[in-house]
C-alpha cells in the first residue's frame, strides 16, 4: 500500500439548472456514475453533497459544480474515468456543460493515505495549476508527477 | 517526433525481412497472445525459424513475451509454460525528413477542447467515414482504418486496436467521440451499429447488430 493517494477535483459550469429537462440524462447519470465509482478498484473516498450525489454546487454560483475524490493511483482513476461507462458521459459533456475555455477544469495532487482533501484545498490547487502549469503539487493526467518520497521514521 | 531516434529506426528496419514482417502480422492479427507453433503454421515455416524471427522482433521492441500453460493443466505433468508473443505497447514512427504531425494533432485537440467544438469535429469525422464506398464489407472497412476488428459471437464486434491510441489517452472524450463518429460514418446503412463501450486494452467503441 502506497503512503500517498491521488486526490482529484474537477469542475464544470452547467448549461441549465439540474432540474431542467435538458439536463435530465446528466442528472440521472450522476447517481449511476457515483455508484460505479464507489465499487471501482482503487476508489478510496469522494465528497458527498447535501443531496448525497457527490456533485457539489458552488455557494455563489449554482451553475458551477465540483467533484472531489481520492483514488489509490492515477491508473485506478483513469480506469474509472476513461475505460468504463463513464467515458460516454464525458463524450456528451457539451450537451450539459459550457466549454471551460482557457480555465483549468481538472487538477490532481498527492495526499498522505488516510487523509481527506478539503474543497478549499482543491480550489487552491486548481488555482496553482491555472497560474503556473503542472507541478508536483498540482498536475493533470497529461503531465503526471510521481508521489512524494515517504518520510523516513528514523 | 522530429528527432532521429535510433531505436525507432532499428525497430522498423527489423521488419525489412518479409518472413519476419509476416510473423509480426500473424501476432498482431491473433485474438490473443500467439505461440511459436501457431506462427510457424501460419507462415508455413519450421518452428525453429518462426522462433528465430519472433525473438528478433522481441529484441527490436516490437513484440512482448509472456508465459502461460495453454492446455489449462496445472501441477506436475502439465509441462513447461509456453512462450507467447503479443504486440508491444511502444509505438515507433520514423519521418524523413522530420515531421511533427503528432504535436500538431495534440495542439489541435487541446484547442478544440478549450473551444468546446467537439460537435464540429464529430460531424467532420462522420462525413470522413461516410466517404467509404457503399457495399464494402464492415470488417474490411474497419481493418483498412486500423481498428483490427474481431467477432465476439455473431452479433458483436470488438475493435482490438485504436488507430488514435496515444492521442486518445491524452484527450479521451474528444478523440474517442471523434472515433465513434467516424465509425458511425463508416458503417453507413449497414446492419451494424456502433456505441461507446469503453474497457481496458481495446478501442472504446464496440459494434452490435441492429
Amino acid at each position: 500500500m502506497s503512503a500517498f493517494h491521488l486526490a482529484q477535483m474537477n469542475t464544470a459550469r452547467l448549461r441549465a439548472p439540474l432540474e431542467d429537462p435538458s439536463m435530465r440524462e446528466f442528472a440521472e447519470g450522476v447517481a449511476v456514475m457515483n455508484e460505479l465509482a464507489d465499487r471501482s478498484p482503487g476508489f478510496v473516498w469522494r465528497l458527498v453533497g447535501e443531496g448525497g450525489d457527490g456533485t457539489i454546487a458552488a455557494p455563489g454560483d449554482p451553475s458551477r459544480i465540483y467533484t472531489l475524490s481520492v483514488w489509490e493511483s492515477p491508473e485506478h482513476l483513469r480506469a474509472y474515468a476513461y475505460q468504463s461507462e463513464h467515458l460516454d458521459y464525458l463524450r456528451r459533456r457539451r450537451d450539459w456543460f459550457h466549454p471551460h475555455g482557457h480555465q483549468a477544469a481538472l487538477v490532481l495532487w498527492w495526499i498522505p493515505a488516510g487523509t481527506v482533501p478539503t474543497m478549499r484545498q482543491a480550489v487552491s490547487r486548481l488555482g496553482r495549476l491555472q497560474a503556473a502549469g503542472p507541478a508536483p503539487d498540482a498536475f493533470t493526467f497529461r503531465r503526471l508527477f510521481p508521489p512524494p518520497l515517504p518520510v523516513s521514521a528514523s | 517526433m522530429t528527432t532521429e531516434d535510433l531505436r525507432d529506426f532499428e525497430a522498423l528496419a527489423s521488419l525489412g525481412d518479409p518472413v519476419r514482417r509476416r510473423a509480426y502480422r500473424v501476432v498482431a492479427d491473433a485474438s490473443g497472445p500467439a505461440g511459436r507453433d501457431e506462427v510457424a503454421e501460419a507462415l508455413g515455416v519450421g518452428r525453429t525459424l518462426a522462433a528465430f524471427h519472433l525473438d528478433k522482433l522481441v529484441a527490436a521492441g516490437l513484440l512482448e513475451v509472456s508465459y502461460a500453460r495453454r492446455s489449462g493443466k496445472t501441477g506436475p505433468g502439465a509441462g513447461r509454460p509456453a512462450k507467447l508473443y503479443r504486440v508491444a505497447a511502444a509505438e515507433h514512427a520514423v519521418s524523413v525528413p522530420p515531421r511533427a504531425y503528432g504535436t500538431a494533432a495534440e495542439l489541435l485537440a487541446e484547442a478544440l477542447e478549450r473551444a468546446g467544438a467537439e460537435e464540429v469535429l464529430n460531424e467532420v469525422a462522420r462525413q470522413h467515414g461516410s466517404r467509404t464506398p457503399a457495399g464494402s464489407r464492415v470488417s474490411e472497412v474497419l481493418s483498412e482504418h486500423g481498428y483490427a476488428p474481431v467477432a465476439d459471437g455473431p452479433d458483436r464486434i470488438e475493435l482490438r486496436n485504436c488507430p488514435f491510441h496515444r492521442l486518445a489517452e491524452q484527450f479521451p472524450p474528444v478523440i474517442c467521440g471523434m472515433s465513434l463518429a467516424m465509425i458511425e460514418g463508416l458503417l453507413g446503412d449497414s446492419a451494424w451499429q456502433a456505441r461507446m463501450d469503453a474497457a481496458p486494452g481495446r478501442c472504446c467503441v464496440t459494434l452490435s447488430k441492429k
